[in-house]
């Protein structure tokens, strides 16, 4: 029988075999702050973590099983479901690395559109982290500031291309539309007010605010070698103060032509991340800006002209035969890369994301790998979390800025 | 001649292929002299048996007992400090063979390799962990879909799929809407195997429809208690699905037009 008294809890159903203060808890599946279905297995010792297990699989769907069972255009509405906060960027990186594979050039419409989806994604995603960081480590009112601000970027993608979540915006070869009338002004008049909120709202409320600062400042360090040595990318990685990213130093779209700074930070911790996701909006608005001008010189051709793998326009579909017969020949057999394989990274919001295609010269992928950023930042909790204190798991884990729609696949 | 297919592979093929197609190759072209690659590949020495540059990245053929020296060299001669990716590709079907792929990346030149190697069935592969942590993750990934071990892995355990599961997703042998197991994966384990029979199969049918159900779907305009009997006595009778694309009426009794 337990002796009850204030500093030994009374259990009416439960026995302690030690009286010391290890404990094992799970953290999720369901967890809110898991953001997703995260289950992390923690061995406390009182309140600090000595042993860290992060469980993953409960989101998975088999996408690369899939990828080999579907022809390459079949393929991209799934590749919506990866990272679901910024589908634009699976899109996109998917349709590149296949366009890298045939070697088809795209139109500079096409390409500035594709930049600005990318950027306008980014900036989505960024303001989600920061929104349900902040809710995670208790500020509730960043929370309904900065998705007041991600609707309407939403809105932005709607009017683009009617869909808010899954866009599937990009398509092997460009994208399938133009901008609708009056979106580059409605995409300039969102990126003022996000700059405003930005300077004037979430940085005012949370840079120097105490809470924020002690709950953020050294907490999830992860050192420069570390960080390497766990495959970290984007922010994570610039984050411990190595100067890379994937649009500078391997450009690809327009991003070689578009002036804009690689924000760094030495600090290591999730206040130094949190200063960089906040710089990286600044600097996807300096790009979205220098794009209109470039969107306004560009010639309308929307896809690639290459009839081997991609159909022709509507148009000429309805108008001429060969395109028709092509374009039949591509939507009921897949069109047929070149035999190789290829891996092209590109940045996406969580960091470098790329797919890894091996082709037979068949329509189905022989094998596809998706190189999911957050799936390697997941593994670093194991390493990361211990040590720390119970309260900083759910700000680390915020920090890290998982989607489980890509660490499980 | 018939084109031979092989049956250890169920993945979808393509059901027309031109018999005089010949896919074209990705562009391949040689290690220049005195670029960043060429110092790479010299480093290497006589441990790459063949190199050359695809899409800007050097791609280095190894052999799998050598993966630790190379990855070696690379990180600490190099600078291909981070490995960004690590998987398999099956080629059981044609060579009994698994081909590994190490992903590289030099952070300050901005130059990727790619060092494969290939081991046969039955053979395991040295884990990369003590080079590079992120392998941690990736080589459990790589057991689970593969059933590739690592050896001297810190822990070799499924990673993505449950791990009581039977059979590794990726391979070509595996059909995409599961096997055997997987279909009774659920019942087994909720229920155990001696319930097989009273659960039954499980419904694969995304579109079936009990007409009885009162439980789970409204009846708009035809609203009925919850849970209400409304067969009128009427039994149960299982759905007929063809076996073959056309639906053999002749076979079954199914009257298809009253006048007959």
């Amino acid at each position: 029988m337990q002796q009850t008294n204030k500093l030994t809890p009374f259990f009416e159903n439960l026995n302690f075999e030690r009286s010391d203060n290890m404990m094992i808890i799970n953290f999720g599946p369901q967890h809110p702050s898991a953001h997703g279905q995260l289950r992390l297995v923690l061995e406390l010792d009182g309140e600090k973590v000595t042993k860290a297990y992060p469980d993953i699989g409960y989101l998975h769907r088999g996408i690369e099983k899939m990828a080999e069972n579907m022809t390459y255009n079949e393929f991209l509405p799934t590749t919506d479901r990866l990272d679901y906060i910024a589908s634009t960027a699976n899109n996109y990186a998917y349709a590149h690395s296949v366009e890298t594979l045939l070697g088809v050039d795209i139109p500079e419409r096409a390409q500035v559109i594709r930049t600005m989806l990318l950027e306008v994604n980014r900036i989505i995603s960024h303001l989600f982290f920061l929104a349900t960081h902040a809710l995670d480590v208790g500020a509730m009112s960043v929370f309904l500031y900065a998705f007041r601000e991600r609707e309407f970027g939403m809105d932005l993608m709607e009017d683009y291309c009617g869909a808010r979540l899954t866009h599937s915006a990009v398509r092997i070869g460009g994208v399938p539309l133009d901008l609708p009338a009056n979106w580059t002004n409605d995409l300039m008049k969102w990126c003022d007010t996000v700059e405003h909120e930005l300077a004037n709202t979430y940085e005012k409320l949370l840079n120097e605010n105490r809470i924020w600062k002690m709950r953020l400042e050294d907490v999830g360090v992860i050192s420069a070698e570390d960080a390497q040595s766990w495959g970290c990318s984007g922010v994570m990685l610039r984050g411990s103060g190595i100067k890379y990213d994937i649009r500078k130093e391997e450009p690809y779209e327009l991003y070689s032509d578009l002036e804009f700074d690689i924000p760094i930070s030495d600090r290591c911790d999730s206040y130094g991340r949190y200063r960089l996701y906040m710089q990286e909006i600044r600097e996807s608005i300096k790009i979205l800006r220098q794009l209109v001008p470039m969107y306004e010189k560009s010639t309308p051709q929307l896809m690639a002209h290459a009839p081997q793998y991609i159909s022709a326009p509507k148009e000429e579909i309805m108008t001429q035969n060969y395109a028709l017969m092509q374009h039949f020949v591509l939507v009921t057999q897949g069109m047929r890369p070149p035999v190789g394989e290829v891996y092209a990274p590109t940045e996406s919001p969580k960091g470098e994301l790329g797919f890894y295609i091996k082709s037979e010269g068949e329509p189905y992928a022989y094998r596809l790998k998706c190189r999911a950023p957050s799936f390697f930042h997941t593994g670093l909790l194991q390493e990361m979390l211990v040590g720390t204190y119970i309260a900083d798991v759910v700000t680390i884990i915020g920090s890290t800025n998982i989607v489980f729609g890509e660490v499980d696949r | 001649m018939r084109k031979y297919t092989p049956k250890d592979n169920v993945q979808k093929k393509s059901y027309y292929t031109d018999r005089f197609y010949i896919a074209p190759r990705v562009p391949r072209s040689q290690v220049e002299s005195g670029s960043h690659f060429a110092d790479v590949v010299n480093a290497l020495k006589k441990l790459a048996f063949e190199s050359y540059v695809e899409f800007n990245q050097l791609i280095v053929h190894i052999k799998s007992t050598d993966n630790i020296k190379v990855l070696q060299i690379l990180k600490e001669k190099c600078g291909y400090t981070v490995c960004s990716e690590l998987s398999a590709v099956d080629y059981l079907a044609s060579s009994g063979e698994f081909e590994i792929f190490y992903q590289m990346l030099n952070l300050s030149e901005a130059k990727r390799v790619r060092v494969l190697t290939r081991i046969k069935k039955d053979e395991a592969i040295e884990s990369i962990v003590p080079l590079h942590k992120m392998a941690n993750f990736a080589e459990r990934e790589m057991y689970d879909m593969f059933g590739i071990v690592a050896n001297n892995h810190p822990y070799l355990k499924r990673i993505l799929m449950p791990e009581d599961w039977v059979g590794h997703p990726l391979l070509k042998t595996y059909p995409l809407q599961g096997d055997e197991a997987a279909s009774w994966y659920e019942v087994d384990k909720i229920f155990g195997k001696e319930y097989r029979d009273i659960i039954g199969a499980e419904n694969r049918d995304p579109a079936k429809i009990d007409r009885y159900d009162t439980k789970r779907f409204s009846r708009v305009g035809h609203e009925v208690p919850f849970g209400a009997d409304i067969s009128s006595g009427e039994k149960e009778k299982d759905i007929e699905y063809s076996k073959t694309f056309l639906v053999d009426y002749t076979s079954s009794q199914k009257q298809l037009d009253k006048r007959k």
